[in-house]
């Protein structure tokens, strides 16, 4: 078919039915956006408060449930965010099929060794005191 | 059978960045893009002072002088700023989504708004943590 290449991909999907998923990475983003906005006020707040104040008084600050819970939120949440964004760039201009599927690994991976080595570390701090 | 395209399209394609007049929108645009990648070292950077404050006294001394370095405190203020660019951009996204904000004239001043947003905010931020004592 000579016109081939010059259809869009919107019409080369048309009849194809719906993959059922499309808006889910939408919906994420802009959910754990919302999340996000009252999370990150409240860790300025804290960075405010913790700027210079020495680890003891760190350790102490991250003891308390609240804090250590929330910041949990506020890494988990900003990770998500960031990993779905990162994504969309790298699809967006990577196109060779090798270098795309590895670095949405490497994205990946990055985002949730972030993810459990930050909430690990919270962990030990609060409960042990950080030694 | 029809087939789904996997690389760049073999038909025309819209300007490249090359040859587009720069305007505001599409400054915004990519200065999103580059917000993003600021966020990932941001978020990055508070996995590492976790990790420094559960490894100990001495780890943490060391990840406090790295960062709070003359060039570790610019990166955090570009960092903060990025925050807030990102916050106002989104605001700016999601009236988008429900179709509102299109005009040229409002489109271009949603976006000085949200870069004077950014550099504001971050402003005041830094300016009441020197002014807490906390810097």
């Amino acid at each position: 078919m000579a016109d081939q290449r010059f259809r869009t991909p919107r019409s080369v999907a048309a009849g194809l039915g719906s993959a059922h998923h499309g808006v889910h990475h939408f919906l994420v983003e802009r959910v754990s956006a919302l999340a996000l906005v009252p999370l990150v006020i409240w860790g300025g707040f804290a960075a405010a408060g913790l700027i210079g104040a020495g680890h003891a008084a760190a350790v102490e600050w991250i003891a308390h449930p609240i804090n250590s819970v929330l910041l949990g939120a506020l890494l988990i949440c900003g990770l998500i965010h960031a990993k779905n964004a990162m994504q969309v760039v790298i699809e967006d201009y990577i196109h060779r099929f090798v270098t795309k599927a590895a670095l949405l690994l490497l994205n990946l991976t990055v985002c949730i060794l972030a993810g459990a080595l930050g909430v690990f570390a919270i962990l030990k701090a609060a409960l042990t005191g950080g030694f | 059978m029809s087939t789904v395209p996997r690389g760049p399209a073999d038909r025309p394609m819209s300007p490249h960045l090359q040859i587009w007049r720069w305007h505001i929108t599409m400054a915004t645009s990519i200065l999103h893009r580059a917000s993003i990648f600021a966020l990932y070292l941001g978020l990055l950077l508070l996995a590492g002072w976790l990790v420094a404050l559960a490894a100990g006294p001495d780890a943490s001394a060391t990840y406090e002088a790295v960062v709070g370095s003359p060039l570790g405190l610019l990166v955090l203020f570009g960092i903060t700023v990025m925050v807030f660019f990102n916050l106002a951009y989104n605001v700016r996204q999601a009236f988008w989504d429900l179709g509102h904000g299109f005009q040229i004239k409002t489109a271009e001043a949603t976006a000085w708004a949200a870069i004077a947003f950014g550099i504001a905010a971050a402003i005041a931020f830094w300016a009441g943590l020197v002014m807490l004592g906390a810097l």
